[in-house]
C-alpha cells in the first residue's frame, strides 16, 4: 500500500528520534501475558540507550526482565499504576536512585493531557491494525492471534505521545474499522509474533472466589448496597477485582431479579460478571477502560452498548465528563484499611510494594457510595489496622467498610449508618474492629523501613499524598 | 527425644520440626518474620516450657500461623518427640 508505516522494530526506533533520557510508555491491556513491554526494552537495550524513564499504566510479574535494564542504566525512571512480583521487590529495596512515581488511572490520564507527564515515543500493543496505523485490541481476521478488548489506557498516550508506535500481531487489509486508536495518531507500525497471551489477561488479580469468608463478605457487600439508599431503579455500579466484589455481583443480581431493578451503565474493568448482566437486561450500558478477561473483551468486540472509553473519560479527577463522576456505587478490595478510613492497595504489610493503585482513589472520590470489602485477617496480616503502611486513598472519600467481623460506617456518612441500623444490619465501630484484629494477633513490631524513598504516591489532583521508603 | 515433625506448609499453618539439643534453640523462617517473628519464637519457647521442655533444637517454618496453631503445632511435634503423651487424663 501507498504510504504504508510498517517497518522493522529497530527503524521505527530509529525514525522516532528517540534520545537518551527521554521518556517512552506502554499500555498494560494485556496484563500479566503481556510481551510488548519486554520486547521494546530489550531492543532499546540492545541499541544502546540509556536513562530512559519507562511511563507504563500498570507493570506486573511478568516485567521481571526489568530489572536488568535498571541494573545497566537503560531504565533510571518509572511511572506506573502498579508494581508485582519481583520487579516490585528488588524496587522495595532499593534497585533504583530515582523513585517510582505511582499515579491512579485517572491520575495518569489527567498528567498526560496536563502535559505534566510528557510522552516522547509510546509503544502500544495492538491485536489488529492497518499499514496506517488503524489499531484495535479486538479480533478483526481469521489470522487474529490475541484479543485484550479495550484499549482504554493507552488512548491518552495515542493521543498525547509526541510520536506513536503501535506494535501489532495481526496486520490487516486498511481500513480497519471501528478504530480504538487512530491512524493520524501513529508514526509507524511495526508487526510481531505476538503482542501477548491473552489467555493470562484474567490471571493475575482476577480470582472466581469459593472461599466461605469471601462469599460471607460478598453477601454482606450486597447487603450493604440494597440497603444504601442508592439501590434503585437506573443506578450505576463499579466493582473491583477482589473475589469478595465479584462475588457481590451474583447477589446484588438476585436482588434486581426480585425487586425488578435494572442498572444504567457498570464501569471500569468490566468482568465476564457485568456481560453476563448486561447480555440479561439487567445493566444497560457497559463502560469498559480495561476488559478483565476475554468474555469481556469478545463482548466489547460484538456489542454496540459496550463501549471503549480512554482513562480521561474514565476516572479524571480535571475533567467533571469523566464517568466516575456519574458513579453511584463501587465496591473496593484493600490490603489495609485504617482507623481514619484511609486504604492501602499498594504496599504489603511486609512492606514490600504488591498491588496497584489502578481506579481505587478515582472511584471512591467521585461515586456516590464507596465500600472497602477486605477480611480482618489475611492470615496473621491485619487488615484493619491503627494506621496504614502506605495512604493511598484518603478515608474522606471512602464511606463503608465490610469485613466478616463486622461492617463499619464512615463517620462522615451518618445517613448511610442509619439507612443500615434500619434494615437491620448490625454496625461496629471501625476502632472497634482494629481493636479485634490486634486481639488475635497481637500487636505487630513496626517494620525495618530504610531512609531513601523508593516510591511517591500521586493524588489525583498531582499533589504527593504519601512516600514509599526502602525495606531493609 | 528423637526428630518429629507437625503441621504443614499451608497459609495460616506452620511446620514445626523438633529434635535433640542443648537448651531450647529455635530457628525460625516466617512469612511475617518481620512484624511477628518474635511474637512467634516467644510462643514455641513458652509452649515447650510449659510441657517441661528445656532441651531441644526447633526448625520452624511458618506461612503466617496464628498463636493458638502455633501452641497446637509445637505440642504436636514434642508428644512425637518424646513419646510422652500429654493429651491423656
Amino acid at each position: 500500500m501507498r504510504n504504508s508505516k510498517v517497518v522493522s522494530l529497530e527503524e521505527a526506533i530509529k525514525r522516532s528520534g528517540l534520545q537518551n533520557g527521554m521518556t517512552v510508555s506502554f499500555h498494560h491491556h494485556f496484563r500479566g501475558g503481556d510481551k510488548v513491554v519486554n520486547l521494546v526494552m530489550d531492543c532499546l537495550a540492545q541499541m544502546g540507550f540509556k536513562d530512559l524513564k519507562l511511563a507504563a499504566s500498570s507493570l506486573s510479574d511478568v516485567h521481571k526482565p526489568l530489572i536488568e535494564h535498571i541494573k545497566n542504566g537503560v531504565i533510571t525512571g518509572i511511572s506506573t499504576s502498579g508494581l508485582r512480583g519481583e520487579l516490585a521487590d528488588a524496587i522495595s529495596h532499593g534497585l533504583m536512585k530515582e523513585p517510582v512515581v505511582f499515579r491512579s488511572h485517572g491520575g495518569r490520564g489527567s498528567a498526560i493531557a496536563s502535559g505534566e507527564l510528557k510522552i516522547d515515543v509510546a509503544f502500544l500493543g495492538a491485536s489488529a491494525c492497518d499499514e496506517l496505523g488503524n489499531a484495535c485490541g479486538v479480533p478483526r481476521s481469521e489470522h487474529a492471534k490475541s484479543i485484550c478488548g479495550s484499549l482504554g489506557y493507552a488512548l491518552p498516550d495515542a493521543r498525547y505521545a509526541k510520536h506513536v508506535v503501535v506494535i501489532t500481531d495481526d496486520l490487516v487489509p486498511y481500513p480497519n474499522m471501528p478504530q480504538s486508536i487512530s491512524a493520524a495518531d501513529v508514526e509507524s507500525v511495526v508487526v510481531v509474533d505476538s503482542v501477548g497471551d491473552s489467555s493470562k489477561i484474567a490471571a493475575g488479580a482476577i480470582r472466581d472466589s469459593k472461599n466461605p469468608r469471601d462469599i460471607l463478605l460478598a453477601k454482606q457487600a450486597a447487603k450493604v448496597i440494597i440497603n444504601s439508599g442508592y439501590f434503585e431503579d437506573g443506578f450505576s455500579i463499579q466493582t473491583g477485582t477482589g473475589g469478595a466484589s465479584l462475588a457481590a455481583v451474583k447477589y446484588i443480581r438476585e436482588e434486581m431479579l426480585k425487586r425488578n431493578i435494572k442498572a444504567s451503565f457498570a464501569l471500569g474493568g468490566i468482568t465476564a460478571h457485568m456481560v453476563k448482566l448486561h447480555e440479561e437486561g439487567l445493566i444497560g450500558k457497559l463502560i469498559d477502560v480495561q476488559s478483565f478477561d476475554k468474555v469481556a473483551a469478545e463482548s466489547i468486540a460484538r456489542d454496540p452498548l459496550h463501549q471503549e472509553v480512554s482513562a480521561v473519560e474514565y476516572a479524571s479527577g480535571q475533567h467533571l465528563g469523566s464517568a466516575t463522576h456519574a458513579l453511584d456505587i463501587v465496591i473496593l478490595s484493600a490490603l489495609e484499611v485504617d482507623v481514619h478510613f484511609n486504604v492501602n492497595v499498594l504496599v504489603g504489610s511486609d512492606g514490600i510494594i504488591r498491588g496497584a493503585i489502578g481506579g481505587h482513589q478515582d472511584t471512591a472520590a467521585d461515586s456516590a457510595l464507596s465500600i472497602i470489602v477486605c477480611p480482618l485477617l489475611r492470615g496473621r496480616i491485619p487488615c484493619v489496622v491503627p494506621k496504614v503502611t502506605t495512604l493511598i486513598t484518603p478515608g474522606k472519600s471512602v464511606d463503608v467498610v465490610v469485613t466478616e467481623y463486622g461492617i463499619a460506617v464512615n463517620p462522615l456518612r451518618p445517613e448511610i449508618a442509619e439507612r443500615l441500623k434500619a434494615s437491620g444490619l448490625k454496625l461496629v465501630d471501625i476502632e472497634e474492629l482494629a481493636r479485634k484484629a490486634t486481639s488475635i494477633i497481637g500487636m505487630p513490631d513496626s517494620l525495618p523501613f530504610g531512609d531513601r524513598v523508593v516510591g511517591v504516591v500521586m493524588n489525583r489532583d498531582g499533589s504527593v499524598l504519601d512516600k514509599i521508603y526502602n525495606i531493609r | 527425644m528423637k526428630n518429629s515433625v507437625a503441621g504443614t506448609l499451608e497459609s495460616g499453618d506452620i511446620m514445626v520440626t523438633i529434635g535433640p539439643g542443648e537448651g531450647l534453640q529455635v530457628e525460625l523462617q516466617s512469612s511475617v518474620a518481620a512484624q511477628f517473628g518474635r511474637q512467634i519464637k516467644a510462643v514455641i519457647i513458652e509452649t515447650l516450657e510449659g510441657l517441661g521442655i528445656t532441651d531441644a533444637r526447633v526448625e520452624a517454618v511458618d506461612k503466617g500461623a496464628l498463636d493458638c496453631t502455633i501452641r497446637a503445632r509445637v505440642t504436636a511435634a514434642a508428644v512425637r518427640a518424646t513419646g510422652k503423651d500429654v493429651w491423656k487424663d
